[in-house]
């Protein structure tokens, strides 16, 4: 069957050939060959790449305040001002925007980082422990996966806001409790994930070897089995962004995630919703925001999948 | 079979115990509670806050606290909303129903959609017709649902006005014409979840059937000589959905998520609007109530798709 066959001889063959031209054939340049092929991907990742720089140069190019009222100018539709319109206070939607977009992101990256190590840590745990500590830790996964996540992340959030706020400041309290508490619910599948790594990996002769000539288990797992495992949390770890950008936009857009003063896209789409007759692009601007930046990176995750996959020939 | 779903019941009671713990638990450790408000009224002196906090047990040790609520919860004595000043249990039965009436009728939609697109695609690959359906399922599914929602409002709402967008249950009227606005009112919550999860569905049953489709037994049955619509209906769909049932029961939780928020949305008097406005209002044993009833209904379902499981797959033995 052409699915099963390996890609590895080809790379091997390349890595024999070259490497005098100092061309070495890495993994990663591997993977980025074979991304190139996924052309949606591809053009998922240039799509994204402008969006990030124009949220990482946005503030020197448009130096607007996001807090200027102005009530000459209140919910107007796109012009040379307002680029993107106005809110009902006649402040700037493209400052906004771009603040916003630094806040989702971040909480998307932040919150993802938080899953993926957390998932990590439990899933080689239990991959390399034997039964008990294995089985207690697996139960702990599907008793999180049984949670009804958004109840309960509305119900955290509710009791430990104000007072997280008090001890860290107003603005990085918030930050952290949405980064925790997103980031607390969307470890499982990565730890599922590493552990049915771990139990195929740990029984490979590499690992065998490793394991006769003296290596420790804390050698074994951190030098031989991780690196291995590592190309589906990758792809996971990708999705999870999307997800943790909806998740954020989410709570905010129940009202119950960043102040008014900090306008994640959520946020924005929160305080949009009640002028959708008179200001339709206000809410438009916010909510195609979040869906482009979250169909980008599930694309990304999609040309990922079949990058990172050896067993596919691309 | 009967043992298997005591055993199954039995199994779940712990999972149900850990839900109500992690709960209370969490309500536990929050700073502040109920009576946190009498230490700061001068008009009540001191002692009889404190006799107010001995009187209700809020001075035990934390696990007989648990246990007293946990009593209280198994007798039905679920509190009283602070708020609208009824029973919560009350207040809940009387939402729940709309509740489940939307999740159902956009499950059956979502169904609808993804087990005919996702198996005519996954029986296709890389045809036009998969190409157009996965690129549609993986926007349906990037789109999340309160973005849907309002977009949905400023179409069918406010631009052409066709739906009403605030859902209503004192409707006038009898007969046909209040069945007709019960539904017209529930298209919009109905679609825009059925939607969302209909895409992520499709991908899900595509899959599944593009790994049974080439199997050896489907070969051995097109052999056969057996005609496409036979292959694909018999031998492919039928082992294709085995798997798909045990993703659908992991996405109960973020099913209920989409229904609050569809709820809010759209003003659908259920229990997740009744949790979003019990936030809002401080009303504790509302809050503690809706969201341990979620945690039942998830862990309802689950048993429900392993007991389906079980049914739809016999190579899985009931011990």
């Amino acid at each position: 069957m052409a699915g099963s066959t390996p890609a590895s001889p080809t790379a091997d063959v390349a890595a024999v050939v070259r490497p005098t031209q100092g061309r070495r054939v890495t993994p990663a340049r591997e993977a980025w060959r074979r991304f190139r092929r996924h052309r949606l991907a591809l053009g998922s990742a240039a799509i994204l790449s402008a969006m990030i720089l124009a949220l990482l140069l946005g503030p020197l190019i448009w130096p607007v305040p996001i807090n200027a009222i102005d009530f000459a100018a209140q919910l107007q539709g796109p012009s040379l001002a307002h680029p993107l319109g106005s809110d009902d206070l006649g402040q700037d939607l493209l400052a906004r925007m771009i603040y916003g977009g630094r806040i989702s992101m971040s909480v998307g990256i932040a919150a993802t980082l938080v899953a993926v190590i957390v998932g990590v840590v439990i899933g080689a745990i239990a991959g390399t422990a034997r039964s008990a500590i294995d089985m207690g830790l697996m139960w702990l996964c599907d008793l999180f996966l049984s949670l009804p996540q958004l109840p309960l992340l509305l119900l955290i959030i509710y009791l430990f806001e104000a007072s997280l706020r008090k001890v860290v400041g107003q603005q990085f309290g918030t930050f952290i409790l949405i980064v925790a508490v997103i980031g607390g619910f969307r470890w499982m599948s990565i730890a599922r994930l590493v552990r049915a790594q771990f139990f195929s990996l740990r029984e490979k002769e590499f690992v065998e070897a490793a394991r006769a000539l003296g290596a420790s288990t804390f050698r074994q797992v951190v030098h031989h089995i991780l690196p291995n495992a590592v190309s589906p949390v990758i792809v996971a770890g990708t999705i999870e962004v999307a997800n943790a950008i909806i998740a954020e936009s989410t709570l905010s857009f129940l009202g119950l995630g960043f102040p008014p003063d900090i306008p994640s896209w959520g946020r924005i789409l929160y305080d949009a919703k009640d002028y959708l007759d008179v200001a339709p692009h206000w809410a438009l601007v916010a909510g195609g925001a979040i869906f482009l930046a979250v169909m980008t990176i599930n694309y990304i995750g999609d040309g990922l999948r079949d990058a990172l996959d050896p067993r596919r020939v691309i | 079979m009967f043992r298997y779903l005591v055993r199954r019941l039995l199994l779940a009671l712990p999972s149900l115990l850990a839900i109500s713990v992690v709960l209370f638990g969490v309500l536990a450790l929050a700073p502040g509670d109920p009576f946190s408000d009498l230490a700061t009224d001068p008009s009540i002196p001191s002692s009889v806050a404190a006799a107010l906090r001995t009187k209700f047990g809020l001075d035990d040790p934390l696990p007989i606290r648990y246990l007293h609520w946990l009593a209280a919860m198994l007798h039905g004595d679920w509190g009283f909303s602070f708020a609208s000043r009824i029973n919560v249990s009350t207040l809940i039965l009387q939402r729940l129903p709309t509740t489940l009436a939307v999740i159902g009728a956009s499950q059956i939609l979502a169904l609808a959609i993804a087990v005919p697109v996702g198996v005519y695609a996954g029986v296709r690959p890389y045809s036009i017709f998969d190409q157009i359906a996965s690129s549609l399922a993986l926007i349906g599914f990037s789109l999340p649902p309160f973005f849907t929602g309002l977009v949905f409002i400023l179409v069918f709402s406010v631009s052409l006005r066709w739906l009403p967008f605030v859902y209503r249950t004192d409707i006038g009227g009898s007969g046909l014409t209040l069945y007709w606005a019960y539904i017209r009112q529930a298209i919009m919550p109905v679609a825009v979840l059925g939607l969302f999860q209909g895409a992520a569905w499709t991908r899900f049953v595509r899959a599944s059937v593009l790994d049974v489709a080439r199997l050896d037994y489907v070969t051995t049955a097109r052999a056969k000589g057996l005609s496409e619509r036979v292959v694909v209906t018999k031998h492919i769909v039928r082992n294709a959905l085995i798997p798909v049932v045990t993703l659908v029961a992991l996405q109960m939780p973020i099913i209920f998520g989409g229904a609050i928020i569809t709820e809010q949305i759209f003003r659908v008097p259920g229990i997740g609007s009744l949790l979003i406005s019990a936030i809002l209002a401080n009303d504790t044993p509302v809050i503690m109530a809706v969201t341990f009833v979620f945690a039942c209904l998830v862990i309802l379902f689950n048993l429900i798709a392993d007991l389906l499981y079980g049914w739809l797959d016999p190579r899985i033995s009931y011990r």
